[in-house]
This record gives C-alpha cells, structure tokens and sequence, in this order.
C-alpha cells in the first residue's frame, strides 16, 4: 500500500529549506510508556498514516525505553518493535521512520535489524554525562547510512557547560544533531533556554540541537518556543501528549503554537489535530495527565517513564507513588533503573510497618 | 621503573596484569594482598602516563608502557596473564598468549574461552588455556539465576546491573554492547536460563552509588506462591549468596526476594526478583565500586585454582609444562603445593 521511505542521509533542514524546524512525532515510542507497550499494529498504522498524511516529517517507532527494551524491568512488548517498525515503515509514503536506542539497554545488532525493517533515523540516548557510552553505537548508525541524533536524558542534573561537553562527545563520535532532553519534565523555561544555547555554541557549526520536552509541570509546549528562539532546529511532540509521566510536549500544540508565531515546521495543523482527535484518542487507556505523581516528578526531576511502575509498585506494597517518586528523586536514579523502585518502595513499606509499631508502643 | 623481584612476595606461580585501569589496578592490589599462589610481577599498559602503571611501579612490578609486544620479547614469561583490556584487545591478544605456553584469564567480555564463575561451575577444566570470566554484573548475578534454576526451569532471566559511573573506565565504556552480550549468554550458559538478557545502566550520582544488580527469573507459576517449593527456591538463593561471600565479603540481598504472580503479560510465568548489592573492599577505588571486586576477586580465585591444579598435578607452576624455561621460584610456605582440591 505504500513505497518504502527515502533512504537519503541528509539531515532535516537541508533537504526542507522551506521551514524553519522540524518536528519529531514520538508518540509511538514515548507513547509507549503511557501504553504500556501494548500498542498493536493497527494502532501503529494508523498513528503513522495520520502523521505522515499531515506532514511530519519523522516518526519514531520503538519500545518505550528503546530497542531492546521489552522486559521484565520495563514491560514486554505485546507486539515485537521490529514488526512495528517495518508495519511504520510500510505506512509512510513521505516521513522517515526513527528509533530510539539506549545503549546498555539496546545493541548495535537491535540497530542493525531496525534498519533493515525500514528505519532511517537512529536516536541513541545516553544519561547526560555519559555520552562516550555511545561512541560505537553513532559509528554504527553512520555506518548503515542513517540520520544520526544524540539524546542526552535528564538534562536538569548537569549545567549547561558540562551538557555542551557532552553534546561535543556525541558531536565528534558521529552524531548529526544532539537533544536536549528533559525527561524528568523539570526544565522550567530559561532552564531549557540556557541549555540550548550552550550546545548551539559548543556544536552549532557542525550539528543541529533539538529539544524534547516532557509537561510534568507544564512546560513543554513553552520551552519548545525558548528552544526554538534559543536556535533549536528540532523539537519532539507526540499526539495528545501521549508518552511517559504527564506526557510530552502535545505534536498538535506545537504544530497550532509554532502557526501562530509565524515559524513554519511544515505540518499541516488541520492534520494534527485530526490525528490526535479521531486517531490517538480512541484508544488511550487514560489521557497523559498532570497528577500528584507526574507533578512530584518534574519537581524532583525524576525519570518520566518511572511513573507507571511507581504505580504498581504503590499497588503491590502499599505505599503512595508520589511517595515513591520523592526519594527516588532524592536517591539520583537515572533512566533504566525502573528496578530501583521496587526497592524503594520495600524500603517504605518497611519504615510504615515500623512507624505502625512504634505507634503501638511496640519499638 | 623496573624494581627487583625482592620486594613482591614470592609465590608459586607469576602473573602479568594487561590494562593499567581499574580492574587492572584492584586486580593487583587483591592479588599482592590476598592470593595464596600468585605474584603480580608486570603490569603492561600502552600509554606511559597511566596511574596503574605508576603505581605498579612503585609498590615493585614491573612496569610497561610498550603492550603485550613488549611483555611477549622478554626473556622470562609470566605463568598467567590476566586481561584487563577491551574485549577487541583480548580477542587479537588470546592466541598470542597460547602460543607462548601463558594461561589467560580474561576479565574483558571477550568471551574467547570457556564461561567461568566460580561459586557455580568450578567443575571446570582447570586446564584450559583461557578463562572468560565474562563481566563484573555477570559475576554478581549468574550465580542467583543458577541457584534458582537449580530448584525450578527458568525460561527466562534478566539482570540490570547498575554501577558507579566514576568505576566505569573507558575500557568499559568502550564495551557496553559486549557486556551485555556476553553477560546474557552466561545467564543461560552458567545460569542455566533458556534465554537471558542483560542490561546495564552507569549512573553518576554523588556520592557514588554502590553496585546494584537486579536479578528478575521467570518461575512456574506454583513457585510464586508460599509453600515448600518457595522455600527450597529461597534456601538455594540464600545458600548461594553465602558462597559468594567466601570470596566476595560485600555481597548482600538488599531485600528478601520478591515474589509475583503469574502475569498474562509475562508469558503466564511467575517472577522472582532478587536485589543484590555488591560493597567491595577498597583494595584500588573506593568501597562503591562493587564491580571492580566481584570479577577481580573471582579471577584471582580462578587463577589461585588454575596454579593449585596444576602444582598438584604436576608439581609446575601454570603454563611453565609448555614453555622451556621455567623460572619461577617457589619458597613462600603458602605456595607448597597441597594437592588439587577443586
């Protein structure tokens, strides 16, 4: 039903000169996360023939936490990514497909295999001070002929200086462009702002720098704009802000907000809309949104996609998520240690039981 | 920087150590401290300004900036090298050490030779010329999955192994997909999983975290629930920690392990979930870095049994049967062979 998708290695703005940034769909990978990585195939496809009808450029497809990241300690895939990412790959006549890749988590094999199922886009993501972990991964991803973006996660703990350190890392193993990535949702506007500006003067000669936004305290849409004004050439959204904790940065308000400021992305905002509507809507199990949890964690600066296992964890033991979130926060937990939380929350449980007995008199 | 023999002690067997970076610095100071067959004697990096090589130096080794070219030319070889490279390193240096007659024991996830951990298969060949001691959170977990699997089919197990940014060279770093490769295939090797997988996530928090590893198994769903059969499972794992710690005094559970019922979402299986720490002793970085211990403590057991084996076979030292020279003295009383024991 469909030609396969263009295979050209040039970054985004050279090959559009028409716009002024370019947006990155990730509802069917941050998205993940908010569905517990039961998305099927229809749903994959209809999210892709949507986007790609209104004019998005990249769409990225993969388990939450990456390629390779159905598991226990993150949640099995109902349908295996590779079957997703070619049914993606299928689908769009006009956009690139992306992936994402968490070193540690994914390998260069999972990278290779994406590729052959049609993905042209390769975003490898490291914790924001270790970006040499992905040195081989960008070689890969260049190797293969791929689009190449850099993601560096929880971008709040480090300062600016260091995060352009680290951009320059990414930069000089391979990568073509590298994110600022605020997966906690804690950058709060000049935050997000000062972060961009110092990767531009670090890397902005050779690399573009994007910016993915998370809306645990509401700032997405916003620091999107500051992004954008900061010299960002690419900004993540994902249809009715579907992705980890209160969701990302909605496709369909960057689309409307960008319109209204007069900076073209291209998308068509009709599009957008429609798509988040009557496409995404339907299906979801519940709507992204800012609750006691998702707050506690941009304001703890804890890793978005911690919030549904905070859940079953609060479940399993007891003890209140928000709860669980604080001192995770306060332990310094990166993404991928969604294993920690099981820990924490014994820890809880157990300080309760005490504080029970201690009430008794029994201490 | 070459000082005497004279300062080292004098133990059966000689050992050079390749990779000045963290696991080669802490595998040298548990060797000097605490092996009862082995003296470090070298230590070959490749860059002269390196601190192991420095501080070889100084407690007596010899040290060298000119690689395993270098250690290969001189007149006297080492019985035993023990690798502390890269995995890429290892897989071009492995024949090279064969071939002059040196055991290796390989501390990059190489994988060249046979899987070894040694609280779960020391029925292994003692005289192999290679030990892969595939990676630190493989040491620190596979022994959990084999005790499970020991009482239970495990179809699946899974391993997330957290560590100190600040004790992750750049050797490591330069071997995140070998690591997870090769720790997942001793999961099912050693671990006696049908499918593993690894994870592994550096984290820079200050002060620095302690080594993590979590270890999830799919279980039968009746295992999950209390009875005689959990408590078998529990005792195996416990007994099992008990003897890690003979080698690895840091090796805790955080918590009891976690039992969770049969999910749809898994399979229809059952999950235990067990959540080790790993302090270690010090010996190079400080007490966080867990993982420098657990594989070095386990490669100098490994190299201990490997001389011990073939001093009571043989009466030589390791490796010394196939080479023409055989150098090495043997005077110190913990050195006397005893005779095989493993």
């Amino acid at each position: 039903m469909s030609t396969t998708i263009s295979t050209d290695t040039n970054t985004g703005a050279s090959d559009t000169p028409t716009r002024d940034l370019r947006i990155t769909d990730s509802t069917l990978r941050d998205g993940s996360h908010a569905m517990r990585h039961q998305f099927t195939e229809e749903q994959v496809r209809g999210v892709v023939h949507a986007l790609d009808g209104a004019g998005v450029e990249v769409i990225e497809v993969a388990h939450g936490d990456g390629l390779g990241g159905s598991s226990f300690n993150y949640g099995f895939s109902l349908v295996d990514e590779m079957r997703l990412i070619k049914a993606a790959a299928e689908e769009a006549h006009r956009a690139k497909i992306a992936i994402l890749m968490l070193p540690g988590v994914g390998t260069i094999e999972h990278l290779k295999h994406a590729h052959e199922m049609g993905a042209s886009v390769a975003r490898i993501a490291t914790h924001c001070t270790e970006a040499d972990t992905a040195i081989q991964h960008f070689g890969a991803a260049r190797d293969l002929g791929m689009e190449t973006v850099g993601f560096l996660m929880l971008s709040h703990r480090v300062g600016p200086a260091e995060l352009a350190r680290q951009a320059r890392i990414q930069v000089d193993a391979g990568a073509q462009c590298v994110y600022v990535v605020d997966s906690a949702g804690a950058l709060v506007l000049t935050d997000c702002q000062e972060r961009v500006e110092a990767l531009i003067a670090e890397i902005g000669g050779e690399a573009q720098v994007g910016f993915h936004g998370h809306q645990n305290l509401s700032m997405g849409v916003a620091n999107s704009v500051l992004a954008y004004r900061a010299g960002a050439k690419q900004i993540d959204g994902a249809l009715c802000a579907l992705g980890a904790g209160a969701g990302n940065s909605p496709t369909e308000v960057l689309a409307a907000t960008f319109d209204r400021l007069g900076i073209t992305t291209g998308v068509d905002v009709g599009g957008v809309l429609a798509a988040a509507e009557e496409v995404v809507r339907p299906f979801l199990p519940r709507l992204p949104f800012m609750d006691r949890s998702a707050i506690t964690q941009g304001q703890a600066g804890v890793y978005s996609s911690f919030l549904l296992h905070a859940e079953r964890a609060a479940e399993r033991y007891g003890v209140p998520a928000h709860a669980i979130l604080q001192r995770v926060g306060e332990a310094g937990y990166v993404g991928g240690q969604e294993d920690m939380i099981i820990e924490v929350a014994l820890r809880l449980a157990e300080e309760r039981d005490l504080g029970d007995f201690a009430g008794q008199g029994v201490r | 920087m070459t000082v005497s023999f004279g300062s080292l002690p004098r133990r059966a067997a000689t050992a050079a150590i390749v990779g000045p970076g963290n696991i080669g610095t802490d595998l040298m100071f548990k060797l000097l401290r605490r092996s009862d067959w082995i003296t470090p004697r070298w230590m070959i990096g490749v860059d002269p300004t390196s601190d192991g090589l420095r501080r070889a130096a100084s407690i007596g080794l010899t040290a060298s900036a000119e690689g395993v070219d270098w250690l290969l030319a001189q007149d006297e070889l080492p019985d035993i090298v023990f690798e502390c490279t890269s995995a890429k390193a290892h897989a071009a240096n492995a024949p090279r050490y064969e071939a002059a007659g040196i055991v290796a024991i390989d501390l990059t996830p190489a994988a060249v030779g046979p899987y070894c951990c040694p609280p779960v298969n020391l029925d292994l060949n003692l005289d192999a010329m290679n030990f892969n001691m595939i990676t630190c959170g493989g040491q620190a977990t596979t022994p959990v999955v084999a005790a499970v699997s020991r009482v239970v089919p495990v179809p699946y197990a899974e391993i997330v192994a957290s560590i100190a940014s600040k004790s992750a060279g750049p050797g490591t770093r330069a071997n995140i997909d070998e690591f997870t490769e090769t720790t997942a295939t001793a999961l099912e090797v050693v671990g006696g999983a049908d499918k593993g997988k690894a994870i592994i996530i550096l984290n820079p928090v200050e002060p620095p975290m302690k080594m993590r590893n979590t270890v999830f198994c799919a279980i039968p769903p009746e295992a999950a629930e209390p009875g005689p059969l959990q408590d078998q499972l529990n005792q195996s794992i416990f007994a099992m920690r008990d003897t890690v710690r003979e080698y690895v005094p840091g090796y805790s559970f955080r918590a009891d392990p976690q039992y969770d019922h049969a999910r749809d979402t898994w399979n229809g299986m059952a999950r235990v979930a067990v959540f080790v720490e790993v302090i270690g002793r010090g010996d190079y970085l400080p007490d966080y870095a867990g993982n420098l211990d657990i594989i070095t403590a386990a490669a100098a057991r490994v190299g201990d049994l490997v001389v011990e084996h073939r001093q009571g076979a043989t009466g030589i030292p390791a490796g010394a049967e196939s080479r023409s020279s055989s150098s090495t003295p043997s005077t110190s009383s913990a050195a006397q062979p005893t005779g095989a024991q493993a």
